[in-house]
């Protein structure tokens, strides 16, 4: 296999010894067919053992690796060093999260607004399990199955322009969590969520740049779920003015 | 030393992790729930699961049918009462992740779609395109969001078991943010850290599979059960080891050789027509197809490629739609990873090592010999697997054996005595000192990276698709070196935030123990069974091998062997039949 020498230019920060990160430099002789993590993992076992970064699963499903990528967020793992530019790499932790140390930020924020938006099917009428499954069309289940999808890798609140100016904004991957259950047809508990996903940090935060959609790596699209959760949340509030309820039942 | 003081503590956060934290916050929610993880839950290795998950539902299949599929699937090693329980609660358990929303794949009726499986009679894996572990996670860590009792402690390090009185009674983390050890002291443990795929050079498994759980349990003096029965799974893509779900070949996909001939009806799975055809050809066992490419390879008929011999997976006659419905991930990791589209090309694939069938030991309650300490999910061995796992059996045993797990330690709970607190003060402090040893240890000593790839090599070696007593005996002496070196490892970083330096060495401490008792297991089990296939001793034997493995921690030694009556109730042991003969 043929190899191609590239130049890693990787951020560090080790919060014990320094004050303010920097850069290091490393040169690492990749295979054709690396993606970007081959690289991390081979400065890490030959070159560096110092170096902290996520992995696991290395196959775009865990959501550990992301990270900056010549200034984009996108999983480490999923990106091929065949596709990028000549020159050395810039690899940088996730933007508008504090890091933790070199490549590892601090997940506090992204994992409470996850929490805060009830992502789990809320009934008021419950079903026996011996009465066996919910029937779910396939159209149904297509309703919401894009947002499903998501791996929680955060890319998408380190390209948010909102994330980046409101830290409060409750952001794109944990509203379009909230559409995926207000859309599915087993789901009663929309205008529980509403609470959140309304509220000022919610849907109404967003400014549609659409940049978490560009970077998703799994194509989940958040904008599209909060530009129809704004709609839906619009036709509430007339709904409600007109007497006429508002909210799924 | 910062101590936590909870009801049940629960090692891992993955499928079998969750479900019990679930199931103990629903039996029991006036008791305290620390979950503790390594990764944050979403990241565990269930997320990489594909395929499905096994659990008789539809008309014209029967509970009697997956209970003989299983048993003979795993070669007869299965404990008959595990697996019986296991077959009932499984439609139970897949129902309520339907009911806590998991987005299975459905019949136009609307009812849940089930698929065929390797080694199943009938269709009964359910699934969710081809991410089924993933919306399985994803599901139960979401639902478990719900329960104020749960606790989470994301990004701690278990390193050791606390035992006082004879009970297990804690447990000593690292948190990974501060470097800083606290203890756990808590009424139950539950062990469910997953798998060890990482002891192998080439694997499905993600890097945080490295035996922790396993090792801990170990070094505590619980057996390690059938720990010689390591799964290949046929179909990884070469190069990153990554899987191709069975899934490819149950909704039609087939294997070839160079010749583009489908070699399976060359080893007892033909005839290849009518296909697909349920337990013949493509869709027979893993041990069987694993070991089918090994003969093939020997015979010169596998294809050489830039990442060494592959055979080819066909999927071409499928067509782009079912494909792109069915089998999504699967086109995109193909293209992504080997540069191949299956919608037009032949896909290179070898086996590759898959999953542990053998672990901590548990009795079908997923309690282990040990008091107050339970274990589920791939770390555990309740024999529901045997010699040999059946595809789709295992994310539903997560499911079936965590809530078990989680109902057991609750009650256990609630009925053990005072904890002893000075002991587990005292045990934590000797956990501790096991890292801050490492960290004293002078320069110059052995380098990790380095042992890691030695022991990779070997157990490829001697602890691979086939075994003999020559290759196996030298697996057991290099694991029995390289553990000696080990206590001579030395760290390179100091820093306490984020060490990943010191983690991988304290990973690569749990991987060796375990490696220990799997060469160990192997070595002595003179027989071939399921997927441990033996050179020298061919033939199943039945009168001395009808019996599990247990492997004791015997400090720096060699692991001490004892065995364990299989339990059988109703399926005596018979031949393995698949292909044209059938039933
Ligand atoms: C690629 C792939 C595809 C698969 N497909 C299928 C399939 O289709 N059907 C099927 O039935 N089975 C499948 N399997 C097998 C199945 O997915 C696994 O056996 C199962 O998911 C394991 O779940 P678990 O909960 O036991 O462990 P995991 O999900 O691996 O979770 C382990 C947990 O333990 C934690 N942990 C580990 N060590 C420590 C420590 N020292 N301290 C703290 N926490 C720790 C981790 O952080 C993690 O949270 C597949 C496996 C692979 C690898
Ligand atoms: S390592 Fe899992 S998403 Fe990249």
């Amino acid at each position: 296999m043929t190899q191609r020498a590239m130049e890693l230019s990787i951020l560090r920060y080790r919060p014990e010894e320094d004050d303010k990160p920097w850069f290091q430099n490393y040169q690492v002789p990749c295979e054709e067919d690396w993606v970007v993590l081959d690289a991390i993992n081979y400065v890490k076992d030959h070159l560096d053992s110092s170096l902290s970064y996520r992995w696991s699963c290395h196959m775009a499903v865990c959501g550990s690796c992301g990270m900056m990528i010549n200034g984009d967020p996108a999983l480490s793992c999923k990106t091929f060093i065949r596709d990028l530019r000549s020159g050395p790499v810039r690899i940088e932790p996730l933007a508008n999260f504090p890091i933790e140390r070199d490549l590892v930020v601090v997940m506090d924020d992204f994992m409470e607004k996850l929490q805060r938006v009830k992502p789990y099917m809320i009934r008021k009428t419950g079903k026996p399990l011996e009465e066996g499954e919910h029937l779910q069309s396939p159209a149904q289940l297509k309703k919401f199955k894009q947002y499903t999808l998501c791996i929680n890798c955060a890319c998408c609140y380190s390209a948010c322009p909102q994330y980046a100016l409101i830290p409060e904004f409750i952001g794109p991957a944990a509203l379009a969590l909230a559409h995926r259950y207000n859309q599915d047809s087993r789901d009663q508990g929309r205008d529980e969520r509403e609470d959140v996903t309304a509220s000022n940090e919610g849907v109404w935060d967003c400014s549609f740049a659409g940049a978490c959609s560009d970077v998703c790596p799994k194509h989940v699209d958040p904008a599209s779920a909060v530009q129809q959760m704004k709609i839906a949340s619009t036709v509430d509030w007339f709904m409600r003015r007109l007497g006429l309820g508002g909210g799924k039942s | 030393m910062e101590i936590i003081k909870t009801d049940v503590a629960i090692i891992g956060a993955g499928g079998a992790g969750l479900r019990a934290a679930i199931a103990v916050a629903e039996s029991a929610p006036d008791l305290n729930i620390a979950l503790i993880s390594k990764v944050y839950p979403m990241r565990s290795h269930t997320v990489a699961a594909e395929g499905g998950a096994a659990g008789v539902i539809k008309q014209g299949d029967t509970l009697e049918d997956h209970f003989n599929d299983t048993v003979a699937g795993g070669d007869w090693l299965c404990d008959q009462d595990a697996v019986d329980l296991f077959i009932r609660q499984a439609p139970v358990e897949l129902t309520q992740l339907e009911h806590w929303g998991c987005p299975w794949s459905r019949e136009k009726s609307g009812h849940v779609a089930v698929r065929p499986f390797g080694g199943m009679k009938n269709e009964r894996t359910w699934f969710a395109a081809d991410k089924s572990g993933f919306h399985i996670l994803h599901t139960l860590f979401q639902t478990s969001l719900k329960y104020p009792s749960i606790k989470r402690y994301d990004e701690f390090y278990c390193t050791d078991l606390m035992v006082a009185d004879g009970r297990c009674q804690g447990v000593s983390a690292i948190e990974m943010r501060t470097g800083l050890m606290q203890l756990f002291q808590t009424r139950s443990v539950i062990i469910a850290a997953g798998g060890a795929g990482w002891m192998f050079p080439f694997t499905t498994n993600g890097a945080i599979k490295t035996a922790d759980g396993m090792a801990m349990a170990y070094r505590a003096g619980v057996p390690l059960k059938d720990m010689e029965f390591v799964q290949y799974h046929p179909t990884g893509l070469p190069g990153t080891g990554i899987l191709l779900t069975e899934g490819c070949r149950g909704e039609g996909g087939i294997l070839v050789n160079k010749d583009g001939y489908r070699y399976l009806q060359d080893y007892d799975l033909g005839p290849p027509d009518p296909w697909p055809r349920n337990k013949a050809m493509e869709l027979g066992p893993r041990d069987r197809l694993s070991q089918a490419f090994w003969h093939e390879q020997k015979k010169g008929r596998t294809v050489a490629s830039r990442w060494g011999d592959v055979v080819h997976l066909d999927l071409r006659h499928l067509g782009e739609k079912k494909i792109n419905e069915k089998l999504p991930l699967v086109r995109d990791l193909a293209a992504s990873y080997v540069g191949t589209d299956p919608v037009h090309e032949l896909v290179p694939v070898r086996p590759v090592v898959h999953y542990m069938m053998g672990g901590i030991h548990t009795d079908i309650d997923a309690a282990t010999p040990l008091p107050g300490l339970y274990a589920a999910g791939e770390c555990a061995c309740v024999s529901i697997n045997g010699a040999n796992r059946l595809g789709s059996n295992s994310l539903t045993e997560l499911l079936v054996f965590g809530k078990r797990a989680g109902e057991h330690a609750a009650e256990h709970a609630r009925s053990a005595a005072q904890p002893a607190e000075s002991e587990i003060r005292r045990e934590g402090e000797a956990a501790r000192k096991r890292v801050t040893d490492l960290f004293l240890r002078e320069e110059g000593g052995e380098n990790i990276t380095t042992l890691r790839k030695e022991m990779n090599e070997t157990m490829e070696s001697g602890a691979g698709i086939y075994r003999s007593e020559d290759s196996m005996r030298e697996t057991c002496d290099k694991i029995t070196e390289l553990r000696e070196r080990y206590s001579r490892v030395h760290l390179e970083d100091k820093s306490n935030v984020f060490n990943t330096n010191m983690l991988y060495t304290m990973e690569v401490g749990s991987m060796l123990e375990a490696a220990h008792a799997v060469a160990f297991s192997a070595l002595n089990r003179k027989e071939s069974r399921g997927s441990h296939q033996r050179l020298d001793y061919t033939a199943r034997d039945d009168d001395k091998f009808l019996k599990h493995s247990l492997a004791y921690f015997q400090g720096e030694g060699e692991p001490r062997m004892d065995y364990l009556d299989v339990v059988i109730t109703r399926s005596q042991p018979g031949q393995r039949v698949y292909g044209g003969k059938a039933k």
